[in-house]
């Protein structure tokens, strides 16, 4: 599963670069221009797989190793 | 007046609010800068938000609709969706995790120990805030262009009528200015403030409010403040969309004057032929500057643990989206037959937006709106300076004196005392002749984006070595400075270079150099020791 939101993180980026709208002049539901309709489902796409990737790929596995250790930290 | 009226008890609103939150103030350096490490999900989001959100967002991406249409949201809000997320989640929580475990309240702290180098600090000090000043730059100029345009009065026939002030109320250098479009004539009070508060005043008084909130409540203030400005400039950005589509498409329901408003759109306003798809591309490049914005790093360091990221990671794109969606349409719609824009205004860009809330919305709704874009621009600016503060004491000046040789409280009046002169050098930039607040915005997170490969490669790379992180910086910076000067300073909006056949951002190449340079010489030069090593990158069977 974390492959398959990496994917979708790669394929959003992909979508991104939406050349075919271009020239596209049209207007949806009368008001929505595409180029702009189409960058908001890309944002909408990004929030449910950033939500694919909490539940899958949340990177930190060692919550409970952390300990306020500041041993050598902080450079001083 | 009544905005100026609302204005006002707005700000005093804030440094209530700012009073409030230092009762809660502990007296140590760690709350005062990381607010003790106890920001939660909901506080993180609205404060992480609330400091990318800036002054950018509203009035530059309406300013930059305004001039090139619709494709804007695709070049930076949608891009952003995708990349701020993925740092938060790739870079943020390993921060966060690095923070906690070693007590980091900088960036520089970190690659310090990291790379076992003192002088690395030295090194990116002076860029980070080199970087950071353009970026204070956008929110101190919109903040007074904000103020002045929504108070000034309009132009009929080369006569102001009703002005907030009459001419002579102010000095004359802060009342009179040259007409952009017609600089052989004399300066005048119409091509000036036109009636307006001063946008210099506007912009001291902006400045000074943030200062003094920043002062009393620290990172826990800064956190609520933009929290509360967070929610206040979104409900009164739809508030602002609803009033300007009302008034502009002049329908009876919202849906037929939003159809009419955008039905008004030029066509080349609605197509993205004047942007080159390879330009179009490497701006994709510029969100990355979150991974090594110093004022949100230090926002990732409040968490009071990994999973408070994971609201900000999930709900970014969909808060971009709500700002952002209402601002381009407001700007694109503003390029309709249906207004006309005078031309004094349509020179500068950043003036669109204030002039729209100012023309559109009676006084009232007018100066609560104006409250609402100040609001955007404060949360950022409140980010910005504490982080200066706490950036210079920590990595500057207690890490050069004695261990425990300054108290908490020197250390807060020294950092105060930073934060003062830096405000200050930037409000005397902010006098000179203003830029776009996109196009300085995009020059800022370009040079930050091009350092993104530093922060990845020390948290993922075990090759990274002293000596590559050194060449990183100054690649990074030497052709950020070049390529700005080549650009006018910002002055040539379109700016781009050329890749062989293709067009692209000057990020880019920035971009670039800077990966070459830190890759290169890492590879040829010593790696850190082997306590380092484990330090940072832990054998997963390690005792």
């Amino acid at each position: 599963m974390k492959y398959v939101v990496w994917g979708l993180v790669l394929l959003l980026a992909i979508l991104h670069q939406d050349f075919w709208n271009w020239e596209n002049t049209n207007l949806l539901f009368g008001f929505m221009p595409v180029a702009l309709f189409y960058h908001a489902c890309i944002s909408l796409g990004a929030c449910a797989t950033w939500y694919l990737a909490t539940l899958y790929a949340w990177p930190l596995d060692d919550e409970a190793e952390i300990e306020t250790s500041h041993v050598g930290g902080a450079s001083k | 007046m009544t905005q100026l009226i609302i204005i006002g008890c707005y700000l005093a609103l804030l440094l209530l609010l700012g009073i409030f939150s230092s009762t809660l103030f502990k007296g140590t350096s760690k709350d005062y800068m990381l607010a003790s490490h106890s920001i939660g999900p909901f506080l993180l989001l609205m404060s992480i938000f609330g400091t990318t959100m800036t002054a950018f967002a509203l009035v530059g991406s309406t300013g930059k609709a305004f001039v090139d249409g619709v494709g804007v949201y695709g070049l930076l809000a949608s891009s952003s969706g995708i990349i701020h997320s993925l740092c938060f989640f790739v870079l943020g929580v390993k921060v966060w995790k690095y923070g906690k475990k070693y007590g980091y309240k900088t960036q520089i702290q970190y690659f310090r120990d990291r790379l076992e180098s003192d002088k690395i600090g030295v090194i990116l000090f002076p860029v980070l805030v080199g970087l950071v000043i353009p970026y204070l730059l956008i929110g101190v100029m919109a903040s007074g262009t904000v103020i002045n345009k929504v108070t000034a009065g309009r132009v009929v026939e080369g006569k102001v009528v009703g002005a907030t002030f009459e001419e002579g109320t102010f000095p004359k250098f802060l009342e009179y200015a040259k007409n952009p479009d017609k600089p052989e004539l004399p300066a005048s009070f119409a091509s000036g403030s036109t009636g307006g508060f001063p946008k210099h005043i506007a912009s001291l008084v902006i400045c000074a409010i943030v200062l003094i909130y920043v002062f009393f409540g620290g990172m826990r203030g800064t956190a609520w403040a933009n929290t509360f400005q967070t929610i206040l400039f979104m409900v009164l950005g739809i508030v602002t969309f609803y009033m300007i589509a009302m008034k502009l498409g002049g329908k009876s329901t919202l849906y037929e004057s939003i159809c009419a408003a955008s039905a008004s759109i030029p066509k080349d306003k609605l197509m993205r032929t004047h942007i080159a798809q390879s330009k179009f591309l490497t701006y994709m490049f510029v969100p990355l500057s979150v991974g090594m914005f110093p004022h949100l790093f230090q926002h990732w360091l409040t968490a009071k643990s990994a999973n408070s990221f994971k609201l900000p990671v999930v709900a970014h794109p969909l808060f971009i989206m709500i700002v952002w969606v209402p601002c381009v349409l407001i700007g694109a719609w503003a390029t309709g037959g249906l207004i006309q824009i005078p031309p004094h205004i349509a020179a500068n860009e950043n003036s669109i937006l204030p002039f729209l809330v100012g023309k559109l919305t009676g006084p009232v709704l007018g100066g609560f709106l104006t409250a609402g874009i100040l609001a955007a621009i404060m949360s950022s600016l409140d980010s910005q300076f504490l982080c200066l503060g706490t950036m210079f004491t920590t990595d500057i000046y207690i890490h050069y004196k004695e261990k425990g040789s300054v108290s908490d409280k020197q250390e807060i009046f020294v950092a105060r005392s930073f934060i003062i002169a830096i405000v200050a050098i930037t409000y005397i930039f902010s006098l000179f002749e203003p830029r776009s607040v996109f196009t300085l915005g995009v020059w800022s997170f370009s040079g930050f984006a091009s350092l993104f490969p530093l922060i990845f490669a020390a948290l993922y790379w075990k090759g990274l070595t002293k000596a590559g992180a050194y060449a990183c910086v100054i690649a990074a910076s030497v052709s950020w400075i070049y390529l700005f000067a080549a650009s006018g300073f910002a002055k040539d909006e379109e700016y781009a270079m050329q890749l062989g056949a293709y067009e692209v951002m000057p990020v880019t190449m920035m971009l670039l150099a800077s990966t070459v340079a830190m890759v290169v010489v890492s590879l040829v030069t010593p790696k850190p020791s082997a306590a380092t090593m484990q330090k940072f990158f832990p054998e997963k069977n390690a005792a």
